[in-house]
């Protein structure tokens, strides 16, 4: 996501916790299991470290009044740092911004790759082939190394600053991932339902907004977070194709507040952090919940 | 590609041939909106980059306003340039060392450790290095920019054990972006690692370890040759990926000092924007872009049984 992709969209499927020991596992170091298990959860505690370290800066130096870079425990644990960013120029309307981008993202994006799914999933027509492949390829393709391009092309075309241009970008950016994952989704619904509908007289598209959406909302909401995660940690895109403050989503305006203040309110910038980061963790928890195992990356990535 | 696809197409039963034709497009018609939004926003400027690239346009000034066509002038001076030459390295190197080598080799040396460890630490473990990979890029970009900072927890930890730290994100910045990549991409290659491994059957590798086939052995020779459509899979993703890393590089050197960590997309940026050779910078882009697409047509041959 993260990507994706991002400049994380390349093609990061929505997460998958890894999946849990369903079959006795594999002793793959050792004949010895014990002996195994302990040098595991050892090599195991290494990693934890590494990768806790840097997260905990973050939490640390948000409730640290004099934070530095470095990781130290608050002497004095206080809010000050949150009551201080929490103003509605500095947050409140980054965050707003960011909400107004990602959720027309996605809902766009949802919406035509829906569409787009029906015909792809239920016909099988010569075309569905060749489109498929396209979409493949256009979901690998590294969008962020032509935001040059696409900045000319947005001058070009009088788009520079709008948050229509930016939304429809994303959509489209995000589109190719969309619809073959909603295409897969849509796969696993039977057609047998919709078939009486044909019968009853219904046309494909009553069908489809009747009984194949319904089915599928699971499914459809996966794709919405996925797309709107990717949105809203986007960075590269709204940097180069929104100029005006208040426009910018929280990831520009985080990155200017950066710029002017960071290096001496480092406690501000990690609490700045921490606003903006939680909605995409509730909503990685909340896919979790929808999209349980090996559901969510048989959508995206099948290896 | 396409036209070897369209050729071996299922046969329906026989129409006429004009009803046919009305009631295809009739069912292709839920296509057009996600049809017209990707030729204009994916197709355009990737049609825009092919002919800005043969410009000489400016950011601003009349260069802007009235580019002149100059040919392949800004690839002949790309392929002339050392700077150019040093990034694609970088590029390499950034690809190579983070993604190939850091995330896969470490994704799966984690995917190992979660099946064979015992107890709550792995779940810990798991959320960690997923919640790294969650965190908006951005945000992920800080924490590591305050890590290797030269007032940094790296160094205040190096000096607590008594070793000299440096200035690493200017002495080796490299290093620290490449080290980054790999905090915040590998719980990708981890998951896809771990979901492939749950698959494999354990019978084999059991047989195998009463031949007496030690524990390597049964992984090279076994597991991973098993799992071989998900390593080529993740290889290629984390490649791809990678490949288009920019917020990163940005927040946490700049592409600096100098452009010493400028990779391709960074080098693009800053010939577009700081030195407003939007034409020059264009041209980085699509040499980019073509790499990127060489790696997604190889993805997309290996994925081929999945469309068909």
């Amino acid at each position: 996501m993260a990507g994706a992709g991002a400049g994380t969209r390349a093609a990061a499927p929505v997460a998958v916790a890894p999946a849990a020991p369903v079959r006795p596992r594999l002793r793959v170091t050792s004949p010895h299991p014990r002996g195994a298990s302990i040098a595991a959860n050892l090599a195991l505690l290494v990693v934890g470290v590494a990768f806790l370290v840097p997260l905990a800066w973050i939490v640390l130096a948000s409730l640290d009044g004099d934070a530095t870079v470095s990781v130290s425990l608050p002497e004095a644990p206080t809010l000050q740092n949150f009551r201080d960013v929490l103003t509605y120029e500095l947050t409140l309307l980054p965050l707003w911004n960011s909400l107004v981008v990602s959720g027309g993202a996605a809902l766009v994006t949802v919406a035509v790759a829906t569409l787009a799914a029906y015909p792809l999933s239920r016909y099988r027509m010569r075309f569905n082939r060749s489109f498929l492949y396209v979409i493949l390829f256009g979901s690998c393709l590294p969008i962020t190394a032509i935001m040059v391009p696409v900045y000319a092309l947005f001058v070009a075309l009088g788009m520079l600053d709008s948050l229509t241009g930016t939304v429809l970008f994303l959509a489209a950016t995000s589109l190719p991932m969309a619809v073959w994952m909603l295409k897969n989704f849509m796969d696993s619904v039977p057609v047998s339902l919709e078939e009486a509908a044909w019968v009853d007289g219904a046309s494909a598209m009553t069908a489809l907004r009747r009984i194949v959406v319904p089915l599928m909302r699971p499914g459809i909401a996966v794709v919405f977070i996925f797309v709107f995660t990717q949105a809203w940690g986007n960075f590269f895109v709204p940097f180069v194709l929104l100029l005006d403050p208040a426009r910018q989503p929280a990831a520009v305006s985080i990155y200017t507040f950066f710029g002017t203040n960071g290096a001496v309110a480092y406690g501000q910038l990690a609490a700045f952090s921490i606003l903006y980061a939680t909605p995409v963790l509730v909503l990685y928890l909340l896919v979790q919940r929808l999209a349980g195992g090996s559901f969510a990356l048989a959508g995206s990535v099948k290896g | 590609m396409t036209t070897a696809v369209t050729t071996h197409g299922p046969r329906r039963a026989e129409r006429t041939p004009a009803r046919r034709g009305s009631a295809t497009l009739l069912k292709l018609a839920p296509l057009l909106p996600a049809c017209a939004l990707m030729l204009v926003f994916l197709a355009g400027p990737i049609a825009y980059a092919l002919y800005g690239s043969l410009t000489n346009a400016a950011l601003t000034g009349y260069r802007a306003a009235d580019p002149e066509f100059v040919g392949l002038d800004n690839y002949v001076q790309l392929v002339g340039s050392a700077e150019f030459w040093r990034s694609a390295w970088l590029t390499l190197f950034f690809v190579l060392a983070s993604a190939v080598v850091g995330q896969n080799v470490l994704g799966m040396g984690i995917a190992l450790l979660l099946r064979a460890a015992r107890g709550p630490l792995r779940s810990v473990v798991s959320a960690l290095v997923v919640t790294a990979w969650v965190l908006p890029e951005i945000v992920a970009a800080f924490t590591l920019y305050a890590f290797f900072s030269t007032d940094g927890t790296l160094n205040a930890a190096l000096g607590a054990v008594g070793a000299g730290g440096t200035a690493w994100l200017v002495s080796f910045p490299m290093m620290a972006v490449v080290l980054a990549n790999v905090w915040r991409g590998t719980a990708f290659s981890m998951m896809v690692y771990g979901a492939a491994l749950s698959e494999v059957p354990p019978d084999v590798a059991e047989a195998a370890a009463l031949d007496g086939a030690s524990g390597a052995q049964r992984f090279f020779r076994i597991t991973l040759p098993m799992i071989r459509r998900s390593v080529s899979t993740n290889l290629m993703l984390t490649t791809l990926q990678t490949l288009g890393v920019f917020t990163l590089i940005w927040v946490m050197t700049g592409g600096g000092p100098g452009t010493q960590s400028s990779t391709l997309p960074v080098l693009a940026f800053q010939e577009a924007f700081k030195f407003a050779q939007v034409g020059y910078g264009t041209a980085i882009a699509v040499v980019t872009l073509v790499v990127g697409a060489v790696f997604a047509a190889v993805y997309v041959r290996v994925l081929k049984p999945e469309v068909d």
